[in-house]
């Protein structure tokens, strides 16, 4: 059995998930999308139940592929019963999405969520009315502190059992007397969404199902905007509006009949919105909050990196002494256990703060406002205010970055958003900022290369929208409310994220350690060397950095690490002058994403975008550190 | 007149909008339906975006967007 949780944005669904979804929790693809959902398996009434979250949709029209993918999966026969989730505190929005879901024929169970708040702001919600109403099991939640989640899937579970249908509400007259027309025109067609359902959704004008429906029957357009016409005739409102507007009156009708407000609730958020969307001090403590969240990263990863690096030299001397040094198997036992150690140790202790500090960030509610505040800024790189998320993420890990550039619709933006995003110097990059550049060349440096990063990176974005024009409308977005965010929900949300590095980007540090073992026991880096030698003689730099550069693909930190290796010396002054120390650092801060982040590429964009973004990198780290060459070599010396 | 030429905190009502289907999709669902009042709460600087309340939320919008949405004064 099958139950889906289905919801509008910021209604508390994932929340809930959360709170009955255990480590086993998995996050998959509808087959052919990039939609994303998570499911797991629970416990109810002695029987095991598969539970999927689904993207939070404000409406089953196919306005974007996530809405798309959630009508479909709630009309195939994989779905036993559909949990819908709705916010007390906003009853009559979620309603909304409630009666469309009435339509499809379906077990329906309604959970409203966010009771504990309702009361808070004076609301009360007579349950059993809106049950009456509805004729669906009416049920409340707080889901934060998991009240009342159990009874919501025995409820569900005893609905798909019978298979009880759910039966929608009764619309205007003239919008009825289209419904049965329409419906009685379509009958024949084999859809798995119900006549009726689908009657309304092509009188609602969605393009695919109008296409396919007039692929089964040659001529219904006519019908369909004889309708339309008919409808607008009668009540002066195209039929896209006049529908969602019945489900939006009916909504509100339902959400007086069944709430009370006692008193007028405190706006505690607009008081706090004053401040952190305030033109100058929003701007401060966007800040503080962000200086605060990488430091606050640094701190946590610096105190738990130290002792285990030491743990893991000290681990991997034993080992090459038990073997014999200068065995080929040594060589890549020991290139293994620095794969598995480098993803211990330099991973994992910034990646694990990194992803809990951001789930509190987003629960809190303040992504938004992020987005909110720097939407102009973004517009000037050719993209808008949700795209500042991608970038924010990829001062932890390019990978996450990717991946969350799925939040914009526009797949010209999710293609400059990744490109732009990759160039953010991740973690690993920062090590070699700090360790090259701001080590020998003094901090001031390291500041100014995270100054220069981000200017190349918003003339980049400028130079790609000449070619490529922005042509998404821009940003439109719910600004929630604030909410204490809970520890569960967090932490789950967190492993969810931290598991995808352990299961598809671990093995491959693993792996390019262990090529790199042996390329260095058969000593292949000459050969390596030479093909980097345009670029390095371009940039004035020893030819030996040509290997380093290579791995450095694999793994960001080796362009650190190998480079010791290559030239001889840990000590780099010795081996380096300042301007190569520097045009290095700037070079290695921009060229190709690590192969982490192209394999998540090709898995968002496709392989050809991947080729673009590897061209297009490795042009701008090139002009960019050729730049930095001809202007601070004279002063460097 | 559309949301830019509304002055920040007055109310005023939807009455229809600009753009394809798609976008008008996204308007609804987010309450901008005609007959739906609204009002700017406030303006991002460097001409950033609206944040509008309407039909009990709080929608920020750019103002690329908001020049499709065409309302009347109350």
């Amino acid at each position: 059995m099958r139950f889906a949780l289905v919801g509008q944005p910021n209604c508390g669904k994932s929340t809930l998930f959360n709170q009955v979804a255990g480590y086993k929790a998995a996050t998959g693809n509808f087959s052919g999308t990039t939609v994303t959902f998570t499911e797991t398996k629970v416990r109810v009434l002695g029987d095991v139940v598969e539970l999927v979250d689904l993207p939070g949709t404000y409406s089953l029209l196919g306005t974007n592929p996530a809405e798309r993918v959630v009508l479909d999966y709630l009309v195939s026969n994989e779905v036993d019963a559909i949990i819908n989730v709705v916010d007390a505190t906003h009853l009559a929005q979620g309603l909304a999405l409630t009666l469309e879901l009435l339509e499809l024929k379906r077990p329906v169970v309604l959970a409203v969520n966010m009771m504990d708040e309702a009361t808070r702001q004076g609301m009360q919600i007579d349950g059993e009315k809106l049950a009456r109403i509805t004729h669906i099991p009416v049920l409340p939640v707080i889901a934060t502190k998991g009240q009342g989640v159990r009874n919501v899937f025995a409820s569900a579970f005893n609905l798909a059992r019978e298979k009880k249908p759910a039966v929608r509400q009764t619309y205007s007259p003239e919008l009825e007397t289209h419904i049965k027309k329409l419906t009685e025109k379509i009958v024949s067609v084999h859809l798995p969404v119900g006549s009726e359902a689908l009657a309304l959704k092509l009188l609602e004008g969605d393009p695919q199902l109008i296409h396919q429906v007039s692929d089964a029957i040659p001529g219904i357009e006519n019908e369909i905007q004889s309708s339309v016409d008919e409808l607008c005739h009668i009540t002066g409102r195209q039929a896209v509006w006049l529908v969602s507007k019945e489900r939006h009156d009916l909504a509100l009708k339902l959400s007086d009949q069944v709430l009370k407000k006692t008193k007028q609730g405190l706006s505690f958020r607009d008081r706090l919105d004053d401040y952190l969307l305030h033109p100058v001090f929003g701007y401060v403590f966007l800040i503080i909050i962000m200086f605060l969240f990488f430091w606050g990263v640094n701190a946590v990863g610096g105190i738990i990196e130290e002792p285990l690096m030491i743990f893991a030299d000290q681990l991997n001397v034993k080992l090459l002494a038990a073997l014999g040094e200068k065995g080929l198997l040594a060589q890549i036992l020991s290139g293994a256990l620095q794969g598995f150690t480098g993803g211990l140790a330099i991973v994992l202790p910034y990646l694990v703060p990194f992803q809990v500090g951001l789930g509190f960030l987003e629960d809190v509610g303040y992504l938004p406002r992020i987005a909110f505040l720097m939407d102009s800024l973004m517009h000037r790189m050719g993209l808008h205010g949700k795209a500042v998320v991608p970038f924010i993420l990829g001062y932890g890990c390019n990978v996450s970055s990717i991946m969350s550039t799925r939040i914009l619709e526009d797949k010209r933006d999710r293609f400059l958003a990744s490109l732009l995003s990759s160039m953010v110097p991740c973690s690993a990059r920062m090590a070699v900022i700090f360790g090259l550049a701001a080590f020998y060349l003094g901090p001031a440096y390291g500041v100014g290369i995270y100054f220069l990063n981000i200017v190349v990176i918003a003339l980049t974005g400028r130079i790609i929208t000449r070619f490529l024009p922005e042509d998404s409308p821009g940003l439109i977005l719910e600004m929630p409310v604030y909410r204490m965010p809970s520890l569960r929900t967090v932490t789950a949300k967190a492993w969810l994220r931290i598991r995808e590095f352990i299961v598809e980007a671990w093995p491959l540090l693993i792996l390019g350690s262990i090529v790199l073992a042996v390329m260095n026991y058969y000593q292949l880096s000459q050969f390596t060397d030479v093909l980097f030698r345009p670029i390095t003689w371009l940039l004035g730099l020893p030819s030996q950095v040509g290997t380093p550069l290579i791995f450095g693909i694999l793994r960001k930190e080796l362009s650190l690490v190998m480079l010791g290796q290559a030239l001889g010396s840990m000590n780099f002054s010795q081996v380096l002058t300042q301007a190569q120390m520097l045009t290095y650092t700037i070079f290695v801060v921009f060229y190709v994403p690590c192969l982490a982040t192209l394999i998540a590429i090709r898995k968002e964009l496709g392989t050809k975008k991947m080729f673009a973004i590897i061209g297009i990198t490795l042009l701008v780290a090139i002009l960019a550190s050729l730049l930095v060459r001809l202007v601070m070599a004279p002063i460097l010396g | 007149m559309n949301f830019l030429q509304v002055k920040n905190g007055t109310w005023v009502r939807i009455i229809g909008f600009h753009g394809g289907w798609g976008m008008q999709r996204n308007f609804m669902q987010m309450g901008f339906l005609p007959g739906n009042t609204a009002r700017i709460i406030r303006m991002a600087p460097f001409h950033g975006p609206l944040l509008i309340e309407v039909d009990g939320r709080e929608i920020v919008i750019g103002r690329n967007v908001a020049r499709h949405i065409l309302v009347e004064e109350i």
